[in-house]
């Protein structure tokens, strides 16, 4: 393989490409820029040729978005997670269509082109897989992008559901529906009507553009701050009825065993939770001033607060927001420290708006059990600083 | 372009804002935004046959089941041939999900024990649920391609093998919804956050 001057530099500034896939080398950048004349327009835009952030796939059925990469609180949408049961339809737009029936007035199908008939909104929400935690065992060498990389920012827009149902004429009797998706899983979940009335969405764009295949494309379910899995994608069919389906995925997966013998069944909400991106495994911290910064979010509404310690838990001082504040979408929080070169373990704790306070493993555990899937697992994550500057993930093992 | 003509098209751009504020010319009172109507008369009528084609899901209380039925004899094949090299030869073995096993005394370790497997004998709550989720999605290489007679009978071979209902049973959409399952009454309602209103606002 050839070595470019820029990865010897990038090897330099002790910037690590963790088991990446190799890129194809881009060609060398010249010594002063102002003196070549620049590229010309062009259709497509394209990342600078030293800006190589990838998803790392878990196997065939998911995607992890690189947080260790990315600033602020918007996902590009090609880096958005991905996670699906059937693999990512190939869905073509002018025969796409939206069956709503059930307990309903009128029958109806819409296309994709009725969809966007109707007015429309955006709003930025996180969307996150309830299995979002890749912190479980004993590994060390994990990057934020493996213990929570199933959580992504997006500008959404579609038609809120309850235009919809407007248009057909749910029943008022009606409690659930079905929200059934055109991949090969042909997956199902049952949602309360009444999260219809409050900000389910149909969502076809993006990020400004057309909704991305891995997810949903063209048009999909959005439900701001549930679990992932039931915002279904690829989404084909709504059934309304007076009970919920009890599809497999709300049953046998989905669901939460609990310490007391019962399991959690319709667990949708999503708590509140925060992650310190940088500094974080790989990097090698320099002595002095540090910006601590990471991502919270909470499906209860808006992130009231996170705090920071430096110090193991021992103390913990609030961070900075950035605004704007939305509810149910990524915050980014800030905080400074100075860095003399001891050990230390950095750590993050978010508070929403209901007072919510993000849990400790050990809370997790004396509710949940050390339960096998771990859905809904959201524990304060903490990275160990080492006195040579190595940052790397601080395990608390679960079983 | 000559350097006078630039001058004094940059010249005309600066004031011409300027000169349209020193207008002040009043803009009329606004209109009422139009206010949304009840429905959009977007979309069309679905037709009954375009319903029954999408409409394969089956509820806890039996209604969506087809005509048809299967019993264990019949399933077993088909479970050899379509389904055992991902669930093993007797839904015990794996790789993919193990779907047979009852634990003594129909415990419910889960949260305690990462082992206990969470099979349709365990950890499923509804036997209807099987019938839907293998005729929706079953096997992965071809989904959708078995036959109702061919899910009752995989459902009766699986529900059989983790003893729960007589090997000579016939299931059908009469016996389905009744078969009773461990797990059913393990299942409670989530009380996190706040309780939503669950009729349409007025």
């Amino acid at each position: 393989m050839k070595v470019s001057r820029r990865d010897l530099l990038a090897g330099a500034a002790g910037v690590v490409a963790l088991s990446r896939t190799v890129v194809p080398q881009a060609p060398e950048a010249p010594a002063d820029s102002s003196k070549v004349r620049g590229k010309p327009s062009r259709a497509l835009g394209q990342r600078a040729p030293a800006e190589k952030p990838l998803r790392q796939p878990r196997g065939a059925t998911s995607s992890g978005t690189p947080h260790q990469d990315l600033y602020g609180t918007i996902t590009p949408s090609d880096l958005h997670f991905e996670r699906h049961h059937g693999g990512v339809p190939e869905i073509d737009p002018k025969t796409y269509s939206l069956l709503i029936h059930g307990m309903v007035d009128r029958p109806m199908v819409f296309s994709l082109a009725d969809l966007k008939r109707f007015p429309a909104v955006s709003r930025v929400h996180f969307l996150e897989c309830s299995g979002n935690f890749g912190g479980r065992g004993v590994a060390t060498d994990l990057t934020p992008q493996q213990i929570a990389g199933l959580t992504s920012t997006s500008e959404w827009t579609g038609v809120p559901l309850a235009a919809l149902f407007r248009e057909v004429g749910a029943s008022p009797k009606a409690t659930w529906f079905l929200a059934e998706g055109q991949d090969a899983a042909v997956l199902t979940r049952s949602v309360p009507v009444s999260k219809a009335y409050d900000d389910a969405l149909i969502a076809y764009g993006q990020n400004g553009e057309a909704i991305r295949p891995e997810q949903g494309y063209p048009a999909r379910l959005f439900l701001p701050g549930w679990e992932g899995n039931a915002s279904v994608k690829w989404l084909r069919r709504i059934e309304l009825s007076d009970r919920p389906f009890m599809t497999r995925e709300e049953t046998s997966k989905y669901t939460d065993p609990m310490a007391d013998g019962t399991a959690r069944i319709f667990s949708f909400l999503m708590d509140a939770r925060s992650l310190i991106t940088y500094p974080a495994y790989p990097v090698t911290l320099t002595r002095g001033w540090v910006e601590i910064n990471g991502i919270a979010w909470t499906g209860s509404g808006k992130i009231q607060r996170v705090d920071v310690s430096t110090d193991g838990g021992a103390t913990w001082t609030p961070a900075t927001l950035q605004d704007p504040v939305l509810p149910k979408a990524h915050t980014r929080f800030r905080h400074l420290w100075h860095w003399t070169g001891g050990d230390a373990v950095i750590m993050s704790r978010a508070v929403d708006e209901t007072g919510y306070v993000q849990p400790t493993r050990d809370a997790l555990i004396a509710s949940r059990g050390v339960s096998t899937v771990g859905y809904h697992t959201n524990p304060i994550t903490g990275w160990q600083v080492r006195a040579d500057g190595a940052v790397t993930f601080r395990p608390e093992p679960w079983t | 372009m000559k350097w006078t003509l630039r001058l004094i098209t940059l010249g005309a751009l600066i004031a011409m804002p300027v000169a349209a504020r020193a207008q002040g010319t009043k803009a009329p009172p606004p209109a009422t935004p139009a206010k949304p109507p009840a429905t959009f008369g977007i979309g069309r009528p679905a037709t009954t046959a375009e319903i029954a084609a999408l409409d394969i899901d089956v509820g806890p209380d039996g209604v969506g089941l087809p005509p048809g039925r299967g019993t264990s004899a019949d399933g077993a094949p088909i479970y050899a041939a379509r389904c055992a090299s991902c669930h093993g030869k007797t839904g015990k073995e794996g790789p993919n999900d193990v779907l047979v096993g009852r634990l003594p005394g129909d415990a419910f370790p889960f949260a305690k024990d990462p082992r206990a497997p969470k099979t349709i004998g365990s950890y499923w709550p509804y036997a209807t649920t099987v019938f839907d989720y293998i005729r929706r999605a079953m096997p992965p290489d071809r989904p959708g391609s078995l036959r109702d007679d061919e899910v009752y009978g995989l459902v009766a071979y699986l529900l059989t093998l983790n003893e729960l209902i007589a090997p000579d049973a016939v299931v059908d959409a009469a016996s389905l919804p009744k078969v009773k399952m461990p797990a059913h009454d393990r299942f409670v309602p989530d009380t996190r956050g706040q309780p939503k209103p669950a009729r349409p606002p007025r």
